[in-house]
Formats: C-alpha cells, sequence, structure tokens
C-alpha cells in the first residue's frame, strides 16, 4: 500500500509523519536529535529507506544523521567539512575581508540514482559531496573558488548554501545574497546565472553576484525551466539560469522564501508570500499559499484550512515541498510548528501536526 | 550529548588535549564536536571541568594541575566536557 513520509527538521529536533495515499490520517515519530538543529532531512531517491539528516546546535556543531530504515534507527556519519587549502576570504557585513569558515550544512542533496552519493550545501557557502553514504565529505571547490568569491558577503541568514539541483552532468547551487550558479561539467567548474536578477542597494543592475536568492525549483522533465523565490521578486528563467525574467504578477507581495513546482504540471507553481523583509509573516496575519497554473503572472490565492487571522508564522526555503501521487500533494511547515498538507493541489488544507518546534525544513517521499 | 567514558590517555604527561585526542581517536563522530577542526580551538560554548576546577581557558598543552591529573589518572574524578548551561 503506498505510504506517504513526510520529513520535518525544526529547531529542536526532526519528525518523521507518515500516511497512507488518503493523507488524511498522520502518525509523529520524534523527536530525533531532540534539542538540536535539524536544517534539513532528506531521502534518497534511489532508496527511500536511505534519509540524511543536517544535525546541529552552537554547542557541538555540525553532524550528519543517516538512517537506513526509513528513520527508525539512525547513525552519526561523517562531520568533517573541511574547505581545500587555505580557505581565502569573502566580505564580512562591515565590508572587511573575513576568512571562509565552516558553521553548519544548510540542505543535503542526495543523487537521484545512487543512494550513496550526497552532496551538501554549507555556511560559510561551500559545495561538499559524499560518495560513501556521508562518511567522507569533500569539497567541490570550484564554486568557492569562483573568481567572485572574495566579495561575496553574507545576508541575514548567513552566507550560506541553500539549494542544490542535480541534472546529470548538470548542477545548480544557490547561496543566499551571492545568487544562482551553474555547472555543466558535475561540478567542477561554476559560473554565476543571474542575469536579469535586480535586486535593490546594487547600483549595477548587470551584477553577476550579490543577489538575495532565497530558493530555486526545477520540475524534473523541463530542467531548462526554473522559478525562484528571492528576496523580493519571483522569477523563472527558460535557458537553464542565462537569463531571469519576473513572474510576481498580483501576488499580494513578492517577499518569500520557498517555492515549488506541482509534481506532474510543470507550470504549475506555488509561493508563501510574505509581508516584506523586515515583516517576516502573512500579509494581514492571514496564511496563504499562492499557486499560478500558468508559470506564473497570473496568481491564484488558496485558503481553505489555513488560518484567516492572526497569524504570525514564516516559511522557511526548504520547508515547502511535493508528493508525487496522481492527485498531487504539497506540504509545508511553519515557524510556529504547524506542518500543513494539501492532498488537492492546494485546493484545501489541513495541519499534520499544529505544535512542533519552529520547522526549519520539510520533504516529502512516496513510499511504494 | 549526555556519558560516561573511560579512554586510556597514551601521553607521559596529562594535558587538556592529550585527553581530547584520547576522546576523539576513540570516538571519531567527536572530531570538530569539541574542538574547531582547523584551529584546534575548544568551541566556543564548550567547558572543561575537573576537580571542580574550571579547566576551559588554560593552555591545552599544559599539564594538568597535579592533584587533577592525579585524580582523573586514579579514575576517582572525570573530565568533564560540558555544553555550557546557558542560551535556549
Amino acid at each position: 500500500m503506498t505510504q506517504v513520509r513526510v520529513l520535518a527538521g525544526t529547531r529542536k529536533g526532526a519528525f518523521v509523519l507518515a500516511s497512507d495515499g488518503k493523507r488524511d490520517k498522520w502518525s509523529v515519530s520524534g523527536p530525533h536529535f531532540g534539542g538540536w538543529e535539524v536544517y534539513h532531512m532528506k531521502g534518497s531517491p534511489a532508496d527511500p529507506n536511505r534519509l540524511y539528516a543536517s544535525q546541529n546546535t552552537g554547542w557541538f556543531g555540525q553532524l550528519v544523521q543517516r538512517s537506513d530504515d526509513g528513520g527508525e534507527t539512525w547513525q552519526p556519519v561523517g562531520n568533517d567539512f573541511s574547505y581545500v587549502g587555505e580557505p581565502g576570504t569573502h566580505v564580512w557585513y562591515d565590508g572587511a575581508p573575513r576568512p571562509w569558515e565552516f558553521k553548519r550544512i544548510w540542505h543535503l542533496e542526495p543523487s537521484p540514482d545512487d543512494p550513496d552519493v550526497v552532496y551538501a550545501g554549507g555556511e560559510d557557502a561551500a559545495l561538499f559531496r559524499s560518495a560513501n553514504g556521508g562518511q567522507t565529505w569533500t569539497e567541490l571547490t570550484g564554486l568557492r573558488l569562483h573568481e567572485s568569491a572574495p566579495v561575496w558577503a553574507p545576508g541575514a541568514g548567513g552566507l550560506c548554501l541553500h539549494t542544490i539541483i542535480l541534472q546529470e552532468s548538470r548542477m545548480f547551487a544557490a547561496i543566499s545574497s551571492v545568487g544562482t550558479f551553474r555547472s555543466d561539467d558535475d561540478g567542477e567548474t561554476w559560473r554565476p546565472v543571474n542575469s536579469g536578477l535586480v535586486s535593490e542597494g546594487i547600483p549595477d543592475n548587470d551584477a553577476e553576484v550579490g543577489h538575495c536568492v532565497h530558493h530555486v525549483e526545477a520540475h524534473p522533465s523541463r530542467p531548462d525551466t526554473l522559478f525562484m523565490q528571492k528576496h523580493w521578486d519571483v522569477m523563472r528563467s527558460d535557458d537553464g539560469g542565462l537569463s531571469w525574467t519576473e513572474i510576481s504578477g498580483n501576488l499580494p507581495s513578492d517577499f518569500g522564501f520557498p517555492i515549488a513546482v506541482h509534481a506532474h504540471e510543470a507550470e504549475t507553481v506555488y509561493v508563501v508570500p510574505i509581508t516584506s523583509d523586515s515583516l517576516h509573516y502573512p500579509p494581514d496575519g492571514r496564511l496563504r499559499v499562492w499557486r499560478s497554473r500558468s508559470g506564473g503572472h497570473e496568481w491564484q490565492e488558496l485558503s481553505a484550512g489555513l488560518p484567516e487571522r492572526d497569524c504570525y508564522v514564516n516559511v522557511y526555503r526548504d520547508a515547502m515541498s511535493v508528493d508525487t501521487l496522481d492527485e498531487c500533494g504539497i506540504y509545508f511547515g511553519t515557524t510556529g510548528g504547524q506542518v500543513y498538507a494539501s492532498a488537492d493541489s492546494g485546493d484545501s488544507w489541513a495541519p499534520i501536526v499544529r505544535d512542533l518546534p519552529a520547522v526549519l525544513s520539510v520533504e516529502v517521499q512516496v513510499l511504494p | 550529548m549526555h556519558g560516561e567514558v573511560v579512554v586510556c590517555v597514551p601521553a607521559p604527561v596529562l594535558t587538556q588535549r592529550a585527553v581530547l585526542d584520547a576522546i576523539e581517536s576513540r570516538f571519531p563522530v567527536l572530531g570538530g564536536t569539541i574542538r574547531d577542526r582547523r584551529t584546534g580551538k575548544r568551541r566556543a560554548f564548550i567547558r572543561f571541568y575537573a576537580c571542580e576546577q574550571d579547566l576551559s581557558n588554560e593552555p591545552p598543552d599544559a599539564p594538568l594541575p597535579d592533584p587533577v591529573a592525579k585524580a582523573i589518572a586514579a579514575g576517582a574524578e572525570p573530565f568533564l566536557v560540558v555544553g555550557a548551561m546557558a542560551g535556549g
């Protein structure tokens, strides 16, 4: 029988939520790694019972946990995320050069083909790869050693590499306050792909880097089409990131963090508008998902089952995901500890759980 | 992370570094969680105690005070690695 598994990383541990294909009754397992921040947890497409979790605290730093039984049991694997060579400097908040310093892993992206291969996006921004199930990690230095790296500067959330998209030999990586990068050679070399992004505070409209990308998604069937939620502006590219156009259209605010693409409709996109860069909660205290079925520009407010008033939560960049059932399910978690699910492509919503710690990430697996 | 472990410290003189090296050698997963991997410095919110003394800011290669070293070596007192008890 089909099972759906939702992996929720939170500020104080990880939770595994499970249901059958109806997605109306859920079990909750956790917290795993109670008290630790779990920035991201994701399963291998090649072996759904192989899960990876990024576990961190300010006290003890970074661990990576691996499960081979769908989250029943876990074992710590490698946590040596060393920058290769002398790490050099980027720009600090005061404009001074600052040496690269590892802080945490924001995102884990397992290979679609090999459960032992997994990529990790770090802060300070760098991309790591493991080919042995997370036991050891090797930096793909081409990104951090890009010629623009010495002028990269952190945003409010840090200099974090938060998005990794794997498309056979082509890869995309996005870095907060820097921009999106593309590699066409398995991560050896990289180029910024930010043409068309316009960011307030950057005097040069043609600046290659310095753009605060919040999240990027691509539909598997349309690898050249990318959707981006930027600090402000919702954008799309139809040429593999070489150029971007704004698709914010009638959104009540084009500030937000996550963006998701429907599993079966490559032009159906979801965002959660947030009031502004200083007001990280929904406009008017009403939590809404907005859906475009036309690849942007025209957006529809989705409200059924979502809070109508007095809601002042945020939805983080990795906290929205979709399942692959025939009737596509959409999921997102909030800083208020709710995980909402829709089993009908967003037409109606219900909370799976209401009172978790602040949700940092949500990923979904469909098990045969 | 809670628990008490016994490790053999293969050093003629008991120092903070020797103790921590022995712990990390036996439990590699603790690498980077107590001391910064690159600099070897104590992580900011970690403290070291033994015999009711705060050893956190002692030089890592300095011999532990004699009565402390003797008590630890005899197994009478633990060398405590503690996450600072503040914060959220």
